[in-house]
């Protein structure tokens, strides 16, 4: 079977996405253009069809790899770059073991990181990608990776997968021209790729130290919570895929995480008090 | 596609490594996660210069190796709690066995569930206390379970409400319906006491269990990490004076001199282990099986279904009279 | 029936606001418990201990509010530790 190629680094972690058909690979080459190329994997993804005959005919993308579900159900060509960030998020998910990992965005101003986390669709991938264009670096929308001794955070800026709305947003905010593809009909509707600015790409390798801790929830009138030490905890191990497999060194970064740091859970009608909230808690919590 | 000989080449001679160029550590590393050696691979490699893009990710491999060795022996000792009051032999086999015994195989290896073996007359007392202490089964599938309960050497596979974590209770080492019939008892009477109370099988009956899995049990997926059991578990017994003839010994109570002395000569073949007989010119059979068992490419992928399909009916034909195996498959397919 | 724990050094413990974090080493979990979890477990660190006992060495360092009811919240705890594998039957 020929195999087409994307060799990518995000962060500390490198990828080889192999492909069966050319589109979801030259798809990843654009969307993640400049980004380091390395020699040597981390992990491996493999789109391949889900039966030899379903490669050509009503193409079916099984998605594969150093780790995979079996059973998984497969997608279709149309949605192949989809399927290329769901294997990579896979192999995150249930590979990595270098960093502590949190389902959560994050970005950083002066050295320093807000972490934000919450349920799937509750707003941490927008609100991320909305703070990039309004003064703070992005770190990433889908993961936060925490170094293990030093507690620092360091950078995991993949595209940010936006719905139709989010997607609007960051095209008023003139981030227009690296809003990249557009599949429709996914399981989650119309989904756009944003792909990072030239910043967060650059300083992909700089870490960052965390200072605050929010869990954002868009839908709601204005209003802030407090979040003490225990439940930050809990909800945590929650957002961690690899908390269990790392033990001890994962207790330690945890507990040295949630002890250290202002924790509240915020809800905001829109985009603008949405980040009209994060400045004043910054400017009031992080140290 | 025999891309797994960089896997068995570098195992046996891990300095043989060192001459890779990036091609060559991306397939090694992919095709070791395939094989699950890469814990295995990661402690042979250890004292190796390594590029600095290859030693996280083998650093993460003995990690992981560890935490699975962690978790499994603590699955054990849930099960000893709750199988201690019966006061009936629990003997520990493959991946767990190792680890409780600290043995050879053991070092970086990955293991799955725990398998333990019980006298068959205890195996009701133990279904009982298991379940009290929280094991539930994990399928209701009724069919599954008759022939389970009748003709296979194990109960159903149970798995713990909490932990998540499964179990599977053997009381023989070989379907009832194999050809072979092992010596059930003659391993519990041969089994050794571990300091906690649990019990690990002499160290004979475990290259024959060794040896059951590798051929008899299945489609070989997994032989070669089988095999890498075989080669550490003689390389370590094998000074012992009296150990290759209780080998023989034994393999023969069990009805398993064939896959045993099979399972040496493949070991010899990949793994330059040192067997009394030298190393071995294989048999056509022989050959097909080292292609088969070392058939990945250097993605990860194993040959395609049509022969590991032939390989599932050949081991179920092992394992079955032959008008069993027609009603068998055929139910299985009905359900798929 | 005496009841047993791992010594101490097979935990870590991390107070957090009113809670404790236990990271128990033998078996890689970490549980959230509220008092008198890590007072029982700090009572097994003399040796094994009936009900009974665990209440005396407890009464030792602490006021207890109600000692009719100790025995009973103590066993109540016991079996939720010996659940997560913190305690057994010795």
């Amino acid at each position: 079977m020929s195999r087409h190629v994307a060799m990518l680094r995000v962060g500390p972690i490198a990828f080889r996405v192999g492909s069966a058909w050319k589109g979801p690979t030259d798809a990843l080459r654009r969307l993640y253009a400049g980004y380091p190329v390395p020699a040597v994997p981390d992990f491996t993804v493999r789109l391949e069809p889900q039966k030899r005959w379903r490669r050509w005919i009503a193409p079916s993308v099984a998605i594969r790899g150093d780790y995979q579900f079996v059973g998984a159900a497969p997608l279709s060509l149309a949605h192949g770059l989809l399927a290329a960030e769901m294997g990579m998020n896979l192999q995150m998910a249930l590979g990595l073991r270098r960093y502590l990992l949190l389902h959560a965005s994050a970005v950083e101003r002066d050295g320093r990181a807000v972490i934000m986390t919450g349920h799937s669709g509750a707003g941490k991938s927008t609100l991320a990608a909305l703070l990039s264009e309004r003064g703070w670096r992005f770190l990433g929308d889908e993961f936060v990776l925490v170094d293990l001794v030093t507690g620092q955070l360091r950078p995991f800026p993949r595209a940010v997968s936006l719905k139709n709305e989010a997607a609007a947003v960051m095209r008023a905010e003139g981030a227009g021209d690296r809003l990249l593809f557009s599949l429709d009909d996914t399981p989650k509707g119309r989904i756009t790729y944003l792909r990072p600015d030239d910043a967060a790409i650059a300083r992909m390798d700089e870490t960052a130290r965390p200072a605050l801790i929010l869990f954002p929830r868009f839908g709601d009138a204005q209003a802030v919570r407090l979040v003490g030490p225990a439940e930050v905890f809990v909800r945590l191990t929650q957002a961690s895929t690899n908390y269990v497999t790392l033990g001890e060194p994962g207790f330690d970064a945890l507990s040295a995480l949630v002890r250290d740091l202002p924790a509240r859970a915020i809800d905001y009608p829109d985009g603008d008090s949405a980040v009209a909230l994060v400045e004043r808690l910054w400017a009031e919590l992080a140290r | 596609m025999t891309s797994a000989t960089i896997l068995v080449r570098a195992l046996r001679d891990p300095a043989s490594a060192t001459a890779l160029d990036a091609a060559g550590w991306t397939a090694l590393l992919t095709v070791a996660r395939a094989e699950s050696l890469i814990g295995t691979l990661a402690h042979r490699l250890a004292d190796i210069p390594l590029p600095p893009a290859v030693s996280p990710t083998l650093a993460d491999a003995r990690a992981s190796a560890e935490t699975v060795g962690r978790q499994a022996l603590w699955e054990a000792e849930m099960a000893r709690r709750a199988l201690a009051p019966l006061g009936v032999p629990v003997i520990l086999l493959k991946g767990t066995a190792f680890a409780a015994a600290g043995l050879d195989p053991s070092i970086g290896r990955s293991i799955g569930d725990l398998d333990i073996l019980v006298p068959r007359e205890a195996i009701d007392q133990v279904e009982s206390a298991l379940k009290a202490a929280g094991w539930e089964w994990v399928k209701d599938d009724a069919y599954d379970d008759a022939y389970y309960r009748r003709w296979m050497h194990e109960l159903p596979p149970l798995i713990h409400k909490d932990r998540d974590r499964m179990i599977d209770v053997h009381h023989t080492i070989l379907p009832m319906t194999a050809r072979q019939t092992p010596d059930a008892g003659a391993l519990v009477s041969a089994s050794i006491a571990l300091p906690d109370g649990l019990r690990i099988l002499a160290p004979a009956d475990m290259i024959v269990h060794a040896a059951c899995h590798l051929f008899a049990d299945g489609d070989l997926a997994g032989g070669l990490r089988n095999l890498w059991d075989v080669d550490r578990l003689l390389r370590q017994f094998g000074n012992d004076p009296g150990f290759w003839s209780t080998l023989a010994e034994r393999a023969a109570l069990h009805e398993m001199e064939r896959s045993v002395h099979l399972a040496m000569r493949l070991s010899a073949h990949l793994y330059g282990t040192p067997i009394l007989q030298g190393a071995p010119r294989l048999t056509l059979f022989e050959r097909l099986i080292v292609r088969r068992i070392q058939a990945r490419d250097g993605w990860g992928r194993a040959p395609h279904p049509f022969t590991r399909l032939g390989f599932y009916i050949r081991s179920h034909w092992l394992r079955m009279p032959p008008t069993m195996l027609a009603r068998h498959l055929w139910t299985k397919l009905r359900k798929r | 029936m005496l009841w047993r724990a791992d010594p101490p050094r097979a935990r870590r413990l991390v107070a957090l606001d009113g809670l404790s974090l236990i990271y128990h080493r033998p078996s890689g979990m970490t549980h959230v418990v509220a008092p008198p979890m890590p007072e029982i477990l700090d009572a097994l660190g003399e040796g094994p201990a009936d009900v009974a006992d665990i209440v005396s060495r407890l009464a030792a360092r602490f006021d207890i509010a109600d000692p009719a009811d100790a025995e009973a919240v103590v066993s109540a705890r016991l079996a939720e530790l010996a659940e997560r594998g913190l305690v057994f039957a010795a």
